[in-house]
């Protein structure tokens, strides 16, 4: 890939260091046409001329034939394909890139940016529909905004006001315009807290940030050096009553998954079984859903995990790159997490993909298991755990089921699970 | 104080609005233009003002004290003597959702804050007269 901007290289190196093309061709023994052809990246170029031309450059033969380019094609193809550019024009991403490495630089750049944005977009769409306190406090801006607003506008336009009227509405401006500056302030602080200090908006958020700034590792519980309640204490992050008690949960959960099945012993099943939930838990006899949890403890960077309860909502979320997880509201109902709920005990294998500029495929396993002491005549509460795996390359081929994140960010129409309208006006 | 042409000093707005400042600079704002003005700023009264009053117009507020706006615009076009009158709701909200849910409701036209003042008075001035003339002639 990169190898076809070896030309392009050529030629940028040669004009730095003041060569002209004639005489960089005399000296290598070519023409100076057919160089003028390599430097377009139209004739491929190899062996002794590589040699020959790189020697004159006084570079390395590699610098010219491996470059950065390979992650800059990669995202021009992304561009060119995100705007369903013709096959024959997106085949052309070498030769653009080639001819014009400041433009497609620019290009791929501002592609980043884009997609950074739509991330910030969907976080602060789901954030306002979601958050009470981010509602209220801008309703309170856009409320002294409109007196503001209406009040300028009497005392600009009405030459004619009677004094008494203007001292009021000078009053009332004054006013308003330190209420306006005092919400506009405690919004930013607001703000700035949660994005800077991870302070967060609830217990659920301030779990979350504490379990993502520890990368969802506790090796001390893992080896048994320290208890969960050892844990919370000297967690600083964690601020409020509620986000403790609730971590207080979570890390005792992991401290009694660890004692049950250390790292070790599901890494050495692993080997022996290949990982497959169902044939670990048949080898090692644990439960499935510890089983599933101890999975995403061991393949940390590459595994997600969720876990809810009977009405669905979210008590553990730990992420996976590229299949996203809301932080506020409710999840796709699509996911086999919600299904698992039907019959505990069931244990639900899919694969799924989810609408994305470069959608990948996972494979989930999901079960129900009964929580809590036993009842008599009592239905037993339950709590339904998914693990998410990337789907292996290897992997025979399957059908993935597309599912969304959440209603308000997922683009999939005609959906008959579909909750609220999209914020996202066009298909990915 | 000027009083705006073409509007005929009879006719009557009542403007719920809890925000204090913005109710006295629409207040102001509609009394200089011709227009009788009453004033409320609970939800919880709105009704029973509007039936005493019988305005001709009700600007009314999305979010107020003890009754919402939307809870006060149901009951209105509960009411058959007030099934037409004419509903110009303000809100800061803006949502989408709150337009429709309102639109369902029977709100005769909905503005976000914050407005300009010469987008509420034409508002006004056309829900009373254009909306009026149209329900005389199809009444």
């Amino acid at each position: 890939m990169s190898e076809s901007l070896t030309g392009s290289r050529i030629r940028d190196r040669r004009i730095a260091l003041g060569l002209k093309q004639a005489a960089l061709a005399r000296s290598v023994g070519i023409s100076a046409s057919y160089l003028n052809l390599i430097e377009h990246n139209r004739r491929r170029i190899g062996g002794k001329l590589l040699l020959d031309i790189s020697s004159d450059l006084g570079v390395e033969p590699s610098a010219l034939t491996q470059g950065a380019e390979a992650a800059l094609l990669a995202a021009l193809r992304e561009v060119a394909d995100g705007a369903s550019l013709p096959a024959a024009d997106q085949e052309r991403a070498d030769e653009f890139a080639g001819r014009f490495p400041g433009w497609a630089g620019l290009l791929a750049s501002a592609h980043r940016r884009t997609l950074s944005l739509e991330r910030t977009v969907e976080a602060l769409s789901d954030r306002l529909a979601h958050d009470p306190a981010l509602a209220a406090s801008m309703h309170e801006v856009l409320q002294t905004a409109a007196a503001i607003r209406s009040t300028a506008a009497i005392l600009a336009e009405d030459r004619e006001l009677p004094p008494d009227w203007q001292a009021r509405f000078h009053g009332n401006l004054n006013e308003d315009s330190r209420r306006l500056s005092d919400s506009a302030k405690a919004l930013v602080e607001y703000l700035d807290a949660d994005e800077e200090n991870g302070a967060a908006a609830s217990p659920q958020e301030e779990l979350d940030a504490f379990l993502e700034a520890r990368e969802f590792s506790f090796p001390e519980l893992e080896d048994g050096t320290a208890t969960a309640a050892d844990v919370v204490a000297q967690a600083g992050d964690l601020v409020s009553g509620a986000a403790r008690s609730m971590a207080q949960g979570v890390l005792s959960l992991l401290e009694a998954d660890a004692a049950a099945l250390p790292l070790e012993r599901l890494r050495r099943a692993e080997a022996e079984v290949g990982a497959d939930p169902v044939a670990l838990a048949r080898h090692l006899g644990v439960g499935l859903a510890r089983i599933l949890r101890r999975m995403a403890a061991l393949h940390r960077d590459a595994a997600g995990l969720v876990v809810c309860d009977r009405a669905g909502s979210l008590l553990f979320r730990k992420p996976l790159s590229g299949f996203a997880v809301p932080r506020f509201g409710a999840c796709c109902p699509l996911w086999p997490l919600f299904d698992a709920l039907a019959q505990p005990g069931l244990v639900m294998r899919a694969r799924l993909t989810q609408p994305a500029r470069q959608p990948a495929d996972f494979d989930v396993f999901a079960v129900a298991e009964a929580v809590g002491p036993p009842r008599y005549n009592a239905p037993p509460l339950v709590q339904s755990t998914m693990l998410i795996l990337p789907a292996p390359e290897a992997a025979p081929p399957e059908p993935a089921r597309a599912v969304g994140s959440a209603c308000r960010t997922c683009p999939v129409s005609g959906c008959v699970a579909r909750r609220e309208p999209s914020i996202l006006a066009h298909e990915i | 104080m000027t009083r705006g042409d073409g509007v005929d000093e009879g006719k009557l707005v009542l403007l719920v609005e809890d925000e204090a400042n913005i109710r006295e600079a629409m207040a102001f704002l509609l009394a200089r233009e011709g227009w009788r003005v009453e004033t409320e700023d609970n939800g919880g009264n709105a009704v029973k003002r509007i039936k005493a009053l019988s305005p001709d117009l009700v600007v009314l507020d999305y979010m107020l004290p003890e009754r919402s706006g939307m809870e006060i615009l149901n009951d209105l076009r509960a009411l058959p003597e007030f099934s037409a009158l004419p509903v110009l709701m303000l809100t800061a909200r803006g949502q989408a959702r709150d337009r429709e849910q309102a639109e369902r409701a029977g709100v005769s036209r909905f503005m976000t804050k914050p407005f300009s003042n010469a987008e509420v008075l034409t508002a006004v001035r056309d829900l009373v007269y254009v909306a009026g003339a149209a329900r005389r002639a199809s009444g």
